[in-house]
């Protein structure tokens, strides 16, 4: 059956083969393209929306014979995902952009024009798959184990799903290359973007003390007895489980075990103490019905990374995860991404980091929530 | 136009029988261009746009006279060409500053006569709005101008008053002023300097002097000719192009009003071209309405494309005090040649739609 599609375009060939799929399946395809930011704030070759990528996106638009537009998001992007990432560098919490655009822009702001304008469909170029299973919807990982972006879309429910499309993601990015290729997209061999797309060059450095000069002053570097140890160069370039660049030597390795914005002191110590034995989740949701308390789920913690077993204690807004196999690192801030299925590539839903608690420490925390 | 470009291959600038047939081409268009706007042929200057042409009034008009002043002063409602021209020139150590426009959407004299300076090298503000369709009083405001300083430079954009307004630059009393050949149903990329006999520019493009080394660059020789020819038939079809647009734009914005009651003009309907409708939605995005109305078959504006072809809100409508939230829902109308009562009525048909959708988007 013909639907009516909105396809969001980035001029990246991902979203290029997914608008050149859904046209071969005979939908009616439009292809938006959104600008994030204002022309001078942006990076100039990478990421997604420079006019560079609306020039690629409007060409393969035009070769596809679809329409293509270019909505202008900058404000609403500018007021919720860039000041989240200033406000989570300043706290000393790890953002993840990509999850808030997603979450804020795409399958939200995007979304309800793309309803507003009679679409059936929103289609991306993610590498995660959906489809109808057991009367409800299902998010699973991409085909490509290498490209699987199922991470970054926790936040979808059932109300958002129902209306998502991934065309790529069952795909391998060699297949996705092919197709472009066969159909002479000029994005066929543009390279992946990596990079934050509105830091300019991917310079973090420099974008820091322009616009997050919280996350920029130098300060003490210390260890866990309160002991210093060297001087860091603003909280902003750390990461809880971070080891490169600190430039202390203890004559181990030594990792960020955690980050006091408020007295802003870097706190390092020996990997030990990093493993984290429980981690309580804001902002939580869940693609389908909420799990059962105790239910067994993998989660994953970071983009591409590993999966730890978890129990999960579910609460009114937060849920406590309590690992069975800890993670080396939880960087708060970060999304935590719950997995479950046969193939444990089903998405449950996800949230993000508020606070962990190490390995072998009582949190007075925990059952306090749980009595909530 | 067909003639120069399948059998008449000379180039105006060659010495050869083929280049003189050009040149001759191109000459007599000269002319048509410069009867259409009042001037003498020798003070007509091709380029490749008004775009062109207002930055070489802007740029080289103010580097010509860089020593005698310091100073330009620019309506704040300019087309970008006009704009982002004299921004540069502040890079380049000049003092650049808005003359402010009323509410409805004209530039009041008493503006332009505080804007002007015995330092103002130039005071440019264009004849007809581009997005609200206002008409200016050039005359007066030229007046107003060398009252306050005799010697300043009166630049016009009116792009968008050839082929809509009568246009006489010498009663007008403008020193320089562009024009563009497909505002009038001319061929694309192709556009006139009016430059004042006596008054003297620095050419931005340097080269084989042509256009007297206002313009080097040869000639686009096809595009000038159509540019003639639109000129000339433009000109002697203004009152009655006028008089059939006023006609369907009050049908449409009759329609419109009936099913929208909440719809706001923007700018006054007094003094505007026929051709021009903006109006604001209350409670509506213009790029959602944009996309809904390009659905359903019907092209109009919101705004400003950026390079990337995203909307910003019009920079006009805030310069005529809109505020944000409204200049975001506005759309510009506008009819011309080929409009008919049809167009309008599928228009009138296909937004009470669409605004309802748009409506739905907070």
């Amino acid at each position: 059956m013909s639907k009516r599609a909105v396809v969001a375009m980035s001029g990246g060939v991902d979203s290029s083969v997914a608008a050149a799929l859904l046209v071969e399946a005979g939908h009616d395809v439009t292809g938006i393209m959104l600008k994030l930011w204002s022309d001078d704030g942006a990076n100039s070759n990478s990421g997604c929306c420079n006019v560079g990528a609306a020039d690629d996106a409007r060409r393969v638009a035009d070769v596809l014979d679809i329409p293509f537009y270019c909505l202008n998001m900058a404000e609403h992007f500018e007021r919720t995902v860039v000041r989240d990432f200033h406000a989570a560098y300043s706290e000393g919490r790890t953002p993840n952009p990509c999850v808030r655009c997603n979450q804020w822009v795409k399958f939200d702001a995007l979304l309800e024009r793309a309803r507003a304008l009679g679409a059936d469909i929103l289609a991306t170029g993610h590498y995660a798959r959906v489809d109808q299973y057991g009367g409800r919807w299902r998010l699973r990982r991409g085909v490509d184990p290498s490209k699987d972006q199922s991470y970054v879309l926790w936040m979808l429910t059932q109300d958002k799903l129902r209306q998502c499309a991934f065309p790529v993601g069952d795909l391998h990015k060699t297949e996705t290359r092919a197709i472009a290729e066969r159909l002479g997209l000029r994005t066929a061999a543009k390279p992946d973007s990596q990079e934050i797309c509105f830091v300019r060059d991917g310079d973090f450095g420099s974008y820091a003390r322009e616009h997050i000069p919280a996350a920029a002053r130098p300060g003490r570097i210390v260890d866990s007895t309160g002991r210093t140890l060297g001087t860091h160069e603003g909280i902003g370039r750390y990461t809880v489980g971070q080891r490169r660049g600190l430039g202390v030597s203890l004559g181990m390795p030594v990792f960020v075990t955690g980050i006091d914005a408020a007295e802003n002191i870097l706190r390092v110590g020996p990997k030990e103490e990093l493993r984290v034995g429980t981690a309580i989740l804001d902002e939580v949701s869940f693609t389908g019905a909420v799990p059962n308390a105790a239910e067994r789920v993998l989660v994953q913690c970071r983009a591409h990374g590993d999966v730890f077993a978890a129990r999960l204690r579910p609460d009114a807004h937060r849920l406590i995860l309590d690992f069975e196999e800890p993670p080396d690192a939880l960087a708060p801030g970060q999304s935590a991404v719950l997995f479950s299925g046969p193939a444990g590539d089903e998405v449950v839903g996800g949230g993000i980091v508020a606070s962990t608690i190490p390995v072998g420490v009582e949190g007075p925390l925990v059952p306090a929530l749980a009595d909530q | 136009m067909l003639d120069v470009l399948s059998d008449n291959h000379g180039n105006p600038s060659s010495v050869h029988s083929f280049g003189r047939k050009a040149r001759e081409a191109v000459e007599e268009a000269r002319e048509r261009v410069a009867g259409a706007v009042g001037a003498s042929p020798s003070e007509i200057f091709f380029t490749a746009g008004g775009t062109e042409a207002d930055n070489i009034a802007i740029k080289g008009a103010a580097s010509k006279r860089r020593g005698s002043g310091s100073h330009v002063a620019v309506s704040a409602f300019e087309h970008h060409a006009v704009l982002d021209a004299a921004s540069w020139l502040s890079k380049t150590g000049l003092e650049v500053t808005t003359i402010p426009v009323e509410a409805d959407g004209i530039v009041s004299l008493g503006a332009v006569t505080e804007a002007t300076r015995p330092s103002t090298i130039l005071v440019a503000v264009m004849a007809v709005n581009n997005e609200i369709g206002t008409i200016q009083p050039i005359r007066e405001i030229v007046v107003a101008a060398k009252g306050a300083s005799p010697d300043v430079l009166v630049h016009t954009d009116a792009v968008q008053a050839l082929g809509n307004i009568p246009v006489d630059v010498h009663r007008w009393g403008v020193d320089l002023a562009a024009f563009s050949a497909h505002k009038l149903g001319g061929p694309k990329g192709v556009g006139a300097l009016f430059v004042r006999s006596g008054v003297a520019v620095e050419a931005l493009v340097h080269g084989g002097g042509q256009e007297r080394g206002v313009r080097s660059g040869t000639l686009n020789v096809a595009g000038i000719v159509g540019f003639g020819v639109a000129a000339q038939l433009a000109e002697k079809e203004i009152d009655s192009k006028a008089e059939r647009l006023e006609g369907l734009r009050a049908h449409l914005l009759e329609g419109l009003r009936s099913e929208i009651p909440d719809i706001v003009v923007n700018g006054t309907m007094e003094r505007r071209v026929a051709g021009n409708l903006n109006v604001a939605i209350p409670g509506t995005d213009g790029e959602t309405l944009l996309l809904l109305l390009d659905q359903a078959g019907v092209a109009c504006s919101s705004g400003a494309a950026c390079a990337s072809g995203a909307l910003d809100p019009s920079h006009v409508l805030l310069a005529i005090g809109t505020p944000r939230e409204v200049a975001r829902g506005s759309l510009r109308f506008s009819l011309g040649r080929d409009s008919s009562a049809e167009d309008v009525d599928a228009v009138v048909k296909a937004l009470p739609e669409a605004v309802k959708r748009a409506r739905l988007v907070s």
